[in-house]
């Protein structure tokens, strides 16, 4: 696994011109163009290069970021950035209750300190095309959309309860080497409300807008979209002082070139 | 001053044309009842339905409605996870009258994946209430509507991929009563249609995903009343007295197919088409849309077992559309004589008949490793195949199908029994001292299932313990 990693990196040494240092536990993104299911227009976006993390925040991640940022604490975070439930799988500012794991990922935070953890780490939350982008891997190759099977499998996490309650890293990375993007919770976007579903889907389907047009093919042969759906509802269904048992984010990064 | 301007004409209209009418204020729109303080409604799952509104003034109604994705068994030992308004399927029933101030709180647990919203047909406004209670896990929405129009509408949720959330039982029914109420009955039932699709074919075994291929085709794998196979047969069933008379609120929340509900031998005295103000009367089978509803009502006038299906009869018979309503009471004679003479009819063919038969019979994937495996499987077996004759438990139809309960017959012989099963059986037997003159098809079971039926079978209701194996079957079918 880890021989993996290097050789990638080898491979992206060798590949990529200009030379970067590779971030700890994070993966070297390579750009693209590509057809999100709604994009800014519905039409082509393009992704530039970037580096992800492998994975998504931890619990355990998240106490070391609320023991050197005291604002962040669960007693102290502000009412403007969190709602009741920040948190609230914690017994106190520093401690999990005792039914929680370090290593699951870290939910009950808002998007506001989802962005401050990112920042604090010289990092940033990944965009909605930086994220579908990255998620429309599988194992074996860049964009496993039309792949029945691919969708079938997010769907069916889509269907299990509790899962946010698993470790993160026990499923097979995908192509690019970044664990659980589909499998354990959903995760935040920076710009997680730039798509607006009203809440009214079927109007969206309607409205005269491109924004929304990918609604409209919904067909035998785009399943796909089905998946790509859900997670659309739950960002519109979001604000950014939210916290949910189900919501975690991680961080990406810039190259510099 | 204003309202009473508004009402002048009125009271004028009612000295003058209408001396004899009640003294109770009349309003021109419904928009225009005033509501008098604040009430919880009440909320009942099915089959059950709240109170009727009697002569109650309009209110404030407060709604509290929890969304819960939950896991349940669409039929013996098949498991489906359910989108559910209010933990069942279909939702919670609420009822209103005319003029109420419904203030709707829709909430969404925080253990769910998915944010979910609510489009009540009975509302007028954008999405039906969509676009207002659009809501993520572990938070609540709260909106408001006033009750135009009376009726029976169906509710159900409308996030994307609106098919999916509709297909996981994400469905109800919310009543507008008229002023004064509907006419009071003796017994009142919600029942709701539904089609489900899921990965593996009717029956498999296990937690079966949502299939949205066959969705989309709409090809239905499983299609019932209140979610589930057998939510209203046997200690499930709906009940009534010889002479009351039966109102049912029927619902059809879809998402793809269309009821043709039917309940057999009776008529519907009235049918509130398509659950509006218009009355048909003397109806056998009426048409419910997918996300459209009816009211019918019926007296009981004999006692029996009434089943009620969606006459797109292969969904009642092979994919669940059957409940029943077991009426209790005197026999009318007049109304319906029951079987007066039995009379030999052989025009040709022989006596025994049998299913179509594809030839090869599909063994059980999964073979019962234990007793307590046979025992399980030998059930789900028996509820699929022998309980619509012999009885929940086994006490068979007196005069029309043998028991198996402390079954003389049974235990005497069991490979007359294997054999009855494989083959059929038809002509006059005697069981516990009476007799018996029917027919018993032979049956498209495996051995394996042979075996865990009869295990079943001879292990329950005082009967021998006897087990059953694989083994004995294909000796007692290999013999001639």
């Amino acid at each position: 696994m880890k021989g993996h990693v290097f050789r990638l990196l080898t491979l992206i040494l060798i590949t990529q011109t200009s030379l970067f240092a590779q971030s700890e536990n994070m993966a070297f993104i390579k750009g693209n163009r590509y057809i999100p299911l709604y994009g800014r227009d519905s039409t082509v976006v393009e992704v530039k290069d970037f580096e992800m993390d492998i994975y998504p925040i931890t619990n355990a991640q998240f106490q070391d970021f609320v023991a050197k940022y005291p604002k962040w604490q669960k007693s102290n975070a502000l009412k403007l950035f969190t709602d009741k439930s920040y948190l609230s799988n914690w017994e106190n500012d520093f401690e999990l209750k005792s039914s929680e794991k370090p290593d699951s990922p870290v939910t009950y935070v808002s998007w506001f300190a989802a962005k401050a953890y990112c920042e604090c780490q010289g990092k940033r939350l990944p965009t909605v095309d930086e994220w579908e982008y990255v998620a429309m891997a599988d194992e074996n190759i860049r964009d496993a959309r039309i792949k029945p099977d691919y969708n079938k499998q997010i769907l069916a996490w889509y269907e299990a309860p509790r899962t946010n309650e698993n470790s993160i890293g026990q499923h097979p990375k995908n192509v690019w080497g970044i664990y659980d993007l589909h499998g354990l919770v959903w995760e935040w976007t920076l710009d997680f409300n730039s798509v607006l579903i009203t809440g009214e889907s079927r109007k969206d389907v309607d409205k005269d807008s491109n924004l929304f047009c990918g609604s409209a093919a919904v067909n035998a042969t785009d399943l796909m979209n089905y998946a790509a759906f859900m997670r659309y509802a739950i960002r519109g269904s979001l604000k950014a002082k939210y916290s949910m048992k189900n919501l975690g984010f991680r961080c990406v990064k810039d190259i510099n070139k | 001053m204003k309202t009473i301007a508004n009402y002048l004409p009125l009271f004028i209209s009612l000295l003058f044309f209408s001396c004899f009418e009640s003294k109770e204020n009349q309003y021109d729109k419904a928009e225009d009842i005033p509501v008098t303080r604040e009430m919880i409604a009440e909320l009942t799952s099915p089959p059950n339905v709240p109170a009727p509104i009697g002569r109650r003034s309009a209110k404030k109604l407060i709604v509290k409605m929890e969304i819960l994705e939950k896991e349940g068994e669409i039929t013996d030992g098949v498991r489906y996870v359910y989108w559910t308004f209010g933990g069942t399927v279909p939702g919670s029933f609420i009822r209103t009258r005319v003029g109420d101030e419904v203030e709707f709180h829709l909430q969404n647990h925080p253990d769910n994946k998915l944010p979910h919203n609510i489009d009540l047909h009975a509302v007028t406004g954008p999405g039906g209430g969509a676009e207002s209670s659009f809501v993520a896990p572990g938070h609540e929405k709260v909106f408001s509507f006033k009750t135009l129009n009376p009726g029976l509408y169906v509710y159900h949720c409308a996030t994307a991929p609106v098919g999916m959330h509709i297909a996981n039982g994400m469905y109800g029914l919310i009543l507008v009563e008229p002023e004064g109420g509907l006419p009071l009955v003796d017994k009142e039932y919600y029942i709701m249609q539904g089609d489900f699709y899921t990965k593996g074919d009717n029956g498999e075994r296990g937690l079966q995903p949502f299939d949205m291929q066959k969705a989309v085709d709409e090809k239905a794998d499983y299609v019932v009343f209140n979610g589930k196979v057998g939510a209203l047969t046997g200690d499930n069933a709906i009940t009534a007295k010889v002479g009351e008379t039966v109102r049912l609120f029927v619902g059809n929340g879809g998402p793809g197919l269309v009821s043709s509900f039917h309940v057999i031998g009776e008529i519907f005295d009235k049918v509130h088409i398509e659950g509006g103000d218009k009355i048909n009367e003397n109806v056998q089978t009426t048409l419910i849309p997918a996300g459209g509803a009816a009211i019918v009502e019926f007296k009981v006038d004999v006692p029996g077992t009434f089943i009620l299906v969606d006459h797109s009869i292969f969904r009642a018979f092979n994919k669940g559309a059957l409940g029943m309503l077991k009426v209790e009471g005197e026999k009318n004679k007049k109304i319906y004589s029951g079987e007066i003479r039995d009379d030999i009819y052989l025009p040709e063919g022989p006596g025994i008949q049998s299913m179509p038969t594809t030839d090869e019979i599909v063994e059980s994937d999964i073979p019962a490793k234990s007793f307590e495996e046979q025992m399980q499987f030998g059930k789900q077996t028996y509820i699929q195949t022998c309980f619509a004759c012999h009885q929940s438990e086994g006490q068979g139809i007196p005069n029309a199908f043998p028991p198996l309960a402390k079954s003389d017959y049974l235990n005497a012989d069991v490979n007359r029994a294997i054999d009855i099963v494989l083959h059929g059986k038809s002509g006059e037997i005697t069981v516990n001292g009476e007799k018996y003159n029917s027919v018993m098809t032979k049956q498209m079971l495996s051995s394996e299932e042979i075996a865990n039926v009869l295990t079943y079978v001879y292990n329950s209701w005082d009967n021998s313990g006897k087990v059953v194996s694989k083994e004995m079957v294909d000796s007692v079918k290999n013999k001639k």
